[in-house]
């Protein structure tokens, strides 16, 4: 627990070092950049790079969580089980599409920038979430079940006090499978000028500067795993707390 | 008191619950027995309409359960299952509070009858108010369960094999816990279980359920002296029938007078423990002890004579 806690902070203190501070990282990535190519990116600041690519990421999965939760309570209610099959088809084409795909299309019905990267992220976060929340719905302890409508708990508060709660751990587990993901993919967005960290990594490709691939990268795949991490710790202390895993076992 | 009143429950045109009729006076237990696919379940169900009967009413103080909308009617019968069916993110006080908080209650009339349910019992507030279910026994789980459900003082409490889950001590102190807390409510209780040893011991009241079909509902000693189809002296299981018996009689009732030694036992204790006891010691009576008398005994041949007083 201690160490895990101590590398954590060495991971949180490094990014934020490459975020705010990239000089300081010169020395490291001198060797990859071309002879007497500038090593460091300093056509944007990647702080606001960050951010930026943070906050699409940010939307497109709050927009993605919604839509992926309300369909899933909607399909696991009796009258909306008919659909079900017909909504796992609609969520099953937006993670096989590839984003580059619906970049390519998105480009001329919304323009350059950040709208068509919102909708990739968006329809390729859709299929993880959905699954989960339908699973997390479908799975409940069929004793509780039977017991909040029992003793006199409506549609509605048998939902919101019961069955989002329990299956509140299932569904986060798939939000941060598509955060994941949306992470990484949002980099292509800067292919259609998109804000994102890929701005680095695409100019460093096009200019044969691996330097600046690396620390585009590097920034990016930190933020993954700390973020992964973070909701990781978020899911079991959940379970824990629901009595799906004892203590001390 | 509870009318049920010619209830039928068809699904695909077979009955599962087939023209039921019977009624549960206020402050009593009633065991519905049978085995599985009787329709006791279905019986049980039909009373809160988990279940909507096909036919029939069911009313409650002449009230027909048909005339309120099925969550409001839910919330004044209380109800436990098997398996308790805690919520397993709310601790036990919240649990306790659950229909309480739905009707609307004061935030210090739930606390307090959260820690008078808890006190009832025998688990003691400040220890177990913020735990969780998982945190908790088996037994314990099903104690806050069947707090749960009578929390708010409900008209009428339904069980659905509530002791299902327990191992057979947790389960006869469970029956022991329930009886006393019911006579101290003066609850009206309905108990499904597939045990009539169970329905024997708690019911004041036993309804025999067979393919859909209520074959007999009787006082327990009625059902075991005169089993009405061959089905319930199958359930009652034949040549055990005198012990049955003699388990439902206070050995308070056919103390004499008369000398004995040793130790006096309670007079409360059933025929059949002092049988039992009088077999193992191989004693021809015991003594009983006697609240305003001294002590009186029991004697094996008046243990014999009640069994066969039956003819």
């Amino acid at each position: 627990m201690k160490a895990g806690l101590i590398l954590r902070l060495v991971l949180i203190a490094l990014l934020l070092a490459l975020v705010l501070r990239p000089e300081w990282f010169a020395f490291a990535f001198a060797p990859f950049a071309p002879e007497g190519g500038p090593v460091i990116y300093q056509r944007a600041s990647l702080l606001s790079l960050s951010l930026s690519h943070l906050g699409l990421v940010a939307a497109a999965s709050l927009a993605a969580t919604v839509l992926a939760v309300t369909l899933a309570i909607l399909v696991t209610r009796p009258a909306g089980a008919a659909f079900r099959p017909l909504s796992r088809t609609i969520t099953n084409l937006g993670q096989t599409f590839p984003p580059v795909a619906v970049l390519a299309l998105a480009v001329p019905a919304l323009g350059f920038g950040a709208g068509p990267t919102l909708v990739a992220l968006f329809l390729y976060g859709l299929l993880p979430i959905f699954e989960n929340a339908v699973t997390g719905l479908s799975t409940l302890p069929p004793s509780t079940v039977e017991a909040a409508r029992g003793i006199g708990l409506n549609r509605w508060q048998r939902l919101v006090r019961v069955e989002l709660p329990l299956a509140f751990p299932v569904i986060l587990t798939g939000v941060r499978l598509s955060v994941v993901i949306a992470l990484g993919t949002a980099t292509i967005g800067s292919t259609v000028a998109a804000k994102t960290l890929g701005e680095v990594i695409i100019a460093g490709l096009l200019t044969n500067n691996t330097a600046y691939v690396l620390q585009g990268g590097l920034i990016v795949g930190l933020f993954a795993v700390l973020i992964y991490d973070a909701l990781v710790s978020l899911e079991v202390r959940l379970a824990r707390r629901l009595g799906l895993e004892r203590k001390g076992r | 008191m509870i009318e049920i009143d010619q209830i039928s429950k068809l699904y695909a045109g077979k009955a599962a619950v087939d023209s039921v009729s019977m009624t549960v006076e206020t402050g009593t237990i009633t065991g519905i027995v049978g085995t599985s696919g009787s329709g006791k379940t279905t019986l049980l169900r039909m009373i809160n309409r988990l279940v909507e009967p096909s036919s029939g009413e069911v009313r409650i103080n002449g009230e027909p359960t048909s005339s309120l909308a099925p969550h409001i009617l839910r919330r004044r019968i209380g109800y436990a299952i098997q398996g308790h069916g805690l919520f397993p993110h709310y601790t036990v006080a919240r649990n306790i509070a659950a229909v309480p908080r739905l009707l609307g209650w004061s935030k210090d009339k739930i606390a307090a009858r959260v820690d008078e349910l808890l006190d009832l019992f025998s688990m003691e507030p400040s220890q177990f108010r913020d735990r969780y279910p998982a945190e908790l026994s088996g037994g314990q789980q099903q104690r806050v369960g069947v707090a749960r459900a009578l929390a708010s003082r409900p008209d009428l409490l339904l069980m659905d094999e509530p002791f299902g889950a327990l191992d057979p001590i947790i389960r006869s102190r469970a029956q022991d816990d329930l009886r006393r807390i019911q006579r101290t409510l003066g609850s009206t209780i309905m108990l499904v279980t597939h045990d009539m040893e169970e329905a024997i011991h708690l019911g004041d009241q036993v309804a025999v359920m067979d393919a859909g079909r209520l074959v007999q509902h009787a006082a327990p000693a009625e059902i075991i002296r005169a089993p009405a189809t061959d089905f319930v002296a199958e359930m009652v299981g034949g040549v055990e029938r005198p012990l049955r018996l003699l388990s439902l009689i206070p050995v308070a009732d056919i103390t004499e007078d008369g000398p004995t030694d040793g130790e006096a036992i309670d007079p409360q204790t059933s025929l059949r423990d002092a049988l039992a006891m009088c077999l193992w010691a191989g004693r021809e009576a015991l003594p009983v002890a006697r609240p305003d008398a001294p002590p009186g005994r029991v004697t094996l041949d008046a243990i014999r004579a009640r069994a066969a007083d039956h003819q």
